[in-house]
C-alpha cells in the first residue's frame, strides 16, 4: 500500500483520531492522536492487508528553543513528539507515525508526559521507550521496565531537552 | 663501555640494583586491557603487528587490574564510567602509571561543551603520569608516551639517603629525579644571556 492508501485506511477506521498526514516528503507520515496510539498500533501491526511487523525506529524530538532571540523565528509550538517508524515484511511498505505530546503533563514543569507504550505490540519498542524515556523525560505507561538505559540510574533531568541545565558536578566530579 | 670489555668472565653483568629494578620495571609494563571509546581501536593498532607495543615489553594486555602496571585510559570516560575507573585504578598494585590518551581523557575533547556526561579530563578522577593528545592519537604517539612512562620509571629511586637510616628508623627516601621530556620545551638550565 502507499502512504496514501494507509491513511485512506486508518481514516475510514479511526475518523478523527488520525489527526494529520504529511504525504509530499520523503518519509511520509501519519499523526495519531496520543489516546488513539495503542489502538492505532495494534491495528496497524495485525490487520493482514497492513501487517506492520517491524518496528525501524522509535524516537523523540523536542520541538522547543530555549533561546528568547530566536524563539520568534522558530516556527513551531513547544511540544514533544514520539515519532515510529513501521515496515511490513510482507507487503514491504513503510510509514511513519508521529504522536504530539505536550512538553509537560498538565502544563505543570516536572511532570513527564505521558504516552502508552507500544512495547506489548513490538518488542523492540521496550529499549527504544527507555532510551526515549531517559533521554526526553517521557512517561511510557504499561512499559514493564521503564528505568534509565543510558544514563546512570541516579541522573537528574533529561538531558536531550532543549532547555536542559548541565550538570555542574556529578558525585564529587566537576562538570565543566 | 670498552673499559670494562674483557675485564670478566662470559654472562657476568655489572649493574646497581636500582637500575637492574628499574630495568626490569621499564621493560615489562603490563597495560590494562580497557577501552572506552575510538582511542581504543588506536590502542589496539598499537598493539598490533604493525607498531607492535610488545616491543617495549607492554604488550601483555592484562585483563584484570590486580596484574597491571598501567592504565591507559583510550577514550571518553563517562561520569557513569568514572567511578569505574577509579575502583580500577585503586586495585592496581603499586607501583602504577595512567596515560590519558585522547582530547577526551586529555580535557573533554570534542565533548567539552555539550557533552553533558562527560568529564572534563581522566585527572579530575585519577592521577595521569602522561597526557597523550590527539582525536585519537596515532600509534606512534601512544609509543612516544609509553617511552615517556619508562623514562618515569628510570628516574624512580629505591636508596635512601646515606647515614639517614639507623635501627628503628626508617631512611630519608631520595626523591625521584622526574626527567622533564625532550618536547616540552622547558630547559632545565636556561642558557645565561649576556646583554
Ligand atoms: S579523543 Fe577523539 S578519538 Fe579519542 S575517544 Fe575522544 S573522540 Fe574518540
Amino acid at each position: 500500500m502507499t502512504p496514501a492508501e494507509i491513511h485512506q485506511h486508518l481514516i475510514a477506521r479511526f475518523g478523527d483520531r488520525i489527526t494529520g498526514v504529511k504525504l509530499d516528503v520523503l518519509d511520509p507520515w501519519v499523526e495519531v492522536a496520543p489516546v488513539a496510539l495503542l489502538e492505532v498500533a495494534g491495528h496497524l501491526r495485525h490487520d493482514p492487508a497492513l501487517a506492520f511487523d517491524l518496528l525501524t525506529n522509535l524516537t523523540g524530538v523536542d520541538y522547543c528553543e530555549p533561546d528568547p532571540k530566536k524563539a520568534a523565528k522558530f516556527g513551531h509550538e513547544p511540544h514533544l513528539e514520539v515519532v515510529y517508524h513501521l515496515f511490513s515484511f510482507p507487503h514491504r511498505h513503510h510509514v511513519v507515525l508521529k504522536v504530539k505530546l505536550p512538553r509537560w503533563h498538565d502544563d505543570q514543569p516536572g511532570q513527564l508526559p505521558r504516552l502508552d507504550s507500544v512495547s506489548g505490540i513490538w518488542a523492540i519498542a521496550d529499549w527504544h521507550e527507555r532510551e526515549a524515556y531517559d533521554l526526553l523525560g517521557i512517561d511510557f505507561t504499561g512499559h514493564p521496565n521503564l528505568r534509565r538505559i543510558l544514563c546512570a540510574e541516579d541522573w537528574v533531568g533529561h538531558p536531550l531537552r532543549k532547555d536542559y541545565e548541565f550538570p555542574l558536578e556529578y558525585h564529587g566530579i566537576r562538570g565543566r | 663501555m670498552t673499559w670494562l670489555d674483557g675485564r670478566f668472565e662470559e654472562n657476568l653483568i655489572v649493574t646497581t640494583l636500582e637500575q637492574g629494578m628499574n630495568w626490569a620495571r621499564q621493560s615489562s609494563i603490563w597495560p590494562m586491557t580497557f577501552g572506552l571509546a575510538c582511542c581504543a581501536i588506536e590502542m589496539m593498532a598499537a598493539g598490533a603487528s604493525r607498531f607492535d607495543l610488545d616491543r617495549f615489553g607492554a604488550g601483555a594486555f592484562r585483563a584484570t587490574p590486580r596484574q597491571a602496571d598501567l592504565m591507559i585510559v583510550a577514550g571518553t570516560v563517562t561520569f557513569k564510567m568514572a567511578s569505574r575507573v577509579r575502583r580500577l585504578y585503586e586495585q592496581m598494585p603499586d607501583p602504577k602509571y595512567v596515560i590519558a590518551m585522547g582530547a577526551c581523557t586529555v580535557g573533554g575533547g570534542p565533548y567539552f561543551k555539550w557533552g553533558y556526561h562527560v568529564v572534563k579530563g581522566v585527572d579530575l578522577v585519577v592521577p595521569v603520569d602522561v597526557y597523550v593528545p590527539g582525536c585519537p592519537p596515532r600509534p606512534e604517539a601512544l609509543l612516544e608516551g609509553l617511552m615517556r612512562i619508562q623514562d618515569k620509571i628510570k628516574a624512580r629511586r629505591v636508596g635512601k639517603v646515606t647515614g639517614t637510616a639507623g635501627p628503628g628508623r626508617q631512611g630519608e627516601k631520595i626523591f625521584d629525579e622526574l626527567p622533564v621530556p625532550h618536547h616540552s620545551g622547558c630547559a632545565t638550565r636556561p642558557e645565561l644571556l649576556e646583554v
